[in-house]
């Protein structure tokens, strides 16, 4: 369908059907029937097979008139992607509808306290009893896990193999006795994750998603959705200006609910936006020293900026080459994320002590300086994206491996 | 603007790619670079002038192939790759850029057609390689066009047929012309670290120029700035060719009964330095297509100088390090690219040079 097609008809069925006084969820449920909720997803379920620039064209539509859209924010979008690529078709009609009218939020439940870079390794345990998987273990790094409905788990269900082949993947039911979040107070003040405490919690056989031993294969999905751009789609986009109308109250609450944990991520990116402002305000600007960082800075945010887009385009072109843009993307963000920081470090001098209202920038350098060292940690730390880069762009051999033979032989932390 | 290479450009630079590595294999570089012509005549002849490598960016007018700084550039690059040896950064980067920015149109109708076309080897006597803003402060020029003082370093002024010379004379900079044996005109070889480019002591004793031009401020920073996004391109070469031998050294050596390419002290630091090229990289085809639209951000040469030059150093020391004893003799190859990056580090500029240069276009001086 060319997209002037798609124009035509997506309006005159908003034309028909968006009102500003239904309640939220009501107008979802209008919006899945009529085929315009998920416009990518598959024609059964509730979508029209649309490529990607095709459902831009949709979303272009929707924004041009104030229209709410079908709910998308928060770790939702990887609970939908995962069910529709690799569940049943029970667990497709159970779950792909409430995620899409916003009645259920998700979390993931991945990393442990003892398997972070090496999240394979993972040791939450999950056995079945009497039909049933009883699962036992932490979880940490749970964003919006304490108000999730459900959550994507991995655990192993098997010690005696080798680690990866140990593994399934569950929906878990949060709502449950067994199952308890707290939140998670990290070094900048903020609390944008959960710690996530399961004690024989339930699962119920037919939440296992893509098979016994398959939990692997399964949460690389996952994952490469959420290195495919997924994480700033996360953050969502506000309709432009407050807007009149019952429905916008209900969707910027949501909105609000499901962004908050993202609040300080300009921060640990550095604010690179603010040091030319700021090096001007305090006369920073004269001095040659800090002239020098504030261009490598340039330098690199320049510099990064068109290597990313250039790969971009060959991508869309085409291009077969191996395009290392994603670690290459994430390494640059650090280096620029660090470079930046010093350089506020730099601009602010004995200043960069105070936090707060009065001290720099409404507080935002202040937050800037203890932010950054979450930008090479997250998603995948430095070291690793190297491992990535070095092994399949450059080719360089793996190293020696000390986890291979089954999982109960191999050393982990107590 | 553009943002990719066009299917031309690529053409261009495969075709470059191929006969380079034909031409100036590694043996032949070290065996040039022995001499004291620093190249085979017959090699530049042939790819200078029958390929029309050296007129890449004339315009077809005055005998050129009518492409600009990015086709330039591509040539640069591949140069740099293989460290071919010969006149082009002289004749074509910088007498064929002054001849195109600042001659009158007389003088470029006359001048270039034997620049673009190899048969005449020209080079530009600038007496600071530092920065635009020192040029003129000793080579100057009466009313009548008599050229006196001295330039420490011109880029193979030993072999020049033609010498476009940035004089100050009592109404501001300009351009002359000057011909190899003209009376008064002495060039000294010097001894230099990197033997692939080769620099001369070029004096002026009350020598007879020709004026051919007025050189503005605005003009000396174009100039400056086409100079130094193909010098960046060069390096961008050099150092990718740096970079690749690497990377393939660690995993065909072998230390603790692994290749030494598996250890993560290694890895991480190729990985870095991947990332460091790619960023330069990216500045520097940025840089040329920035100078051809006229468009863009007006120190983006100055970016691409800086990156590329840290960028390509990166390269070199790593090249070093990462092969150990064997790449600190003569008998590896490695060292001739080191100096080759080292060279042009500080060729028309430092990295700290141009940062401040940016920094004074963006924000004004400090």
């Amino acid at each position: 369908m060319t997209p002037d097609r798609i124009r035509r008809e997506v309006s005159a069925w908003l034309e028909a059907n968006w009102r500003v006084d239904r309640p939220l969820i009501e107008w979802r449920e209008i919006l899945l029937e009529g085929g315009w909720a998920a416009p990518h997803w598959p024609e059964e379920w509730y979508g029209r097979g649309f490529t990607l620039d095709q459902t831009m064209v949709v979303a272009e539509v929707f924004r041009e008139k104030d229209v709410v859209p079908a709910a998308q924010v928060g770790p939702r979008g990887l609970a939908s992607e995962t069910i529709l690529a690799c569940g049943s078709d029970d667990q497709k009609r159970r779950f792909l509808r409430p995620i899409l009218t916003g009645e259920h939020t998700w979390c993931q439940l991945f990393s442990e306290p003892g398997s972070g870079s090496d999240l394979a390794g993972l040791s939450t345990r999950a056995e079945l009893e009497d039909g049933k998987w009883i699962i036992n273990g932490q979880k940490v790094w749970n964003t919006s896990a304490h108000h999730a409905d459900f959550g994507l788990l991995v655990a192993r269900t098997d010690r005696d193999v080798p680690k990866h082949q140990g593994i399934s993947y569950f929906l878990l039911d949060m709502r449950q006795p067994g199952v308890e979040a707290r939140p998670l107070r990290q070094m900048n003040g903020h609390q944008s994750f959960n710690e996530v405490f399961m004690t024989n919690a339930v699962v119920l056989p037919e939440d296992l998603i893509g098979g016994e031993g398959n939990g692997w294969h399964v949460a690389k999905t996952t994952l490469s959705f959420e290195r495919r751009g997924f994480s700033r789609r996360v953050r969502g986009s506000s309709l432009d200006g407050p807007k009149q109308g019952p429905i916008y109250a209900e969707y910027e609450e949501e909105l609000r609910i499901a962004t908050e944990p993202y609040t300080w991520y300009p921060q640990r990116e550095g604010r690179v936006d603010l040091v030319l402002p700021r090096a001007r305000e305090t006369g920073a600007i004269n001095d040659p020293a800090t002239r020098q960082e504030i261009a490598k800075l340039i330098c690199l945010h320049t510099g990064a900026r068109l290597a990313s887009d250039s790969a971009e385009a060959r991508r869309k072109a085409g291009a077969t080459e191996i395009i290392p843009a994603g670690s290459i993307g994430k390494l640059a963000a650090s280096v620029i994320a660090r470079q930046a920081s010093h350089v506020h470090t730099m601009i602010s001098g004995a200043d960069a002590m105070l936090s707060g209202p009065d001290s720099a920038a409404d507080g935002i350098v202040a937050e800037v300086l203890v932010s950054v060292p979450a930008i090479s940690i997250a998603g995948g730390t430095d070291e690793i994206q190297r491992n990535i880069i070095s092994e399949r762009v450059l080719g360089m051999p793996k190293g020696y491996r000390a986890d291979q033979g089954p999982f109960r032989d191999i050393k982990r932390n107590a | 603007m553009q943002t990719e290479f066009s299917n031309e450009q690529q053409l261009l630079r495969d075709v470059v790619a191929r006969a380079l590595r034909d031409k100036s294999p590694p043996a032949a570089v070290r065996e040039w670079m022995a001499t004291d012509r620093g190249y085979d005549a017959a090699v530049w002849r042939e790819l200078g002038g029958d390929a029309g490598l050296a007129g890449i960016h004339v315009p077809e007018a005055c005998g050129g192939a009518g492409g600009g700084p990015v086709e330039l550039g591509i040539v640069a690059e591949e140069m740099g790759r293989t460290l071919f040896c010969g006149p082009f950064f002289a004749s074509a980067v910088m007498a064929g850029n002054a001849l195109i920015e600042a001659a009158e149109e007389s003088a470029r109708a006359e001048l270039l057609p034997g620049v673009a076309s190899g048969s005449v080897t020209g080079t530009l006597v600038l007496d600071d390689l530092d920065s635009p803003s020192g040029v003129g402060g000793s080579v100057r020029a009466t009313d009548r066009g008599r050229l006196s003082g001295t330039a420490a370093m011109v880029v193979d002024a030993h072999v020049a047929d033609l010498f476009v010379v940035v004089a100050r004379a009592s109404a501001g900079l300009g351009l002359y012309a000057v011909e190899s044996g003209a009376e008064g005109l002495e060039i000294e070889p010097r001894q230099v670290v990197d033997l692939t480019r080769k620099l001369s002591r070029v004096t002026f004793a009350d020598v007879a120029g020709r004026a051919i031009g007025e050189v503005d401020g605005e003009t000396l920073d174009r100039l400056w700035d086409l100079m130094s996004s193909a010098l960046a391109h060069e390096m961008i070469g050099c150092a990718r060719r740096l970079f690749e031998t690497t990377v393939n050294y660690t995993k065909e050596r072998f230390q603790f009964g692994r290749p030494i390419g598996s250890f993560q002290a290694l890895k991480h630091r190729c990985a870095d330095l991947l990332l460091e090229i790619e960023i330069a990289r990216a500045l520097t085809h940025h840089s040329a297509r920035c100078l051809a639209a006229g468009e863009g951000e007006p120190y983006a040469a100055s970016m691409a100088k800086a990156a590329a030059a840290d960028a390509c150093m990166s390269a070199a020391r790593a090249g070093i390090q990462l092969r150990g004893g064997i790449g600190f003799t003569w008998e590896n190859d490695t060292h001739l690219w080191f100096k080759r990056a080292k060279g042009s580090e500080v060729l028309l500029g430092t990295p700290a040079i141009h940062r401040e240069r940016m920094m004074t276009m963006l924000e004004g001086a400090a």
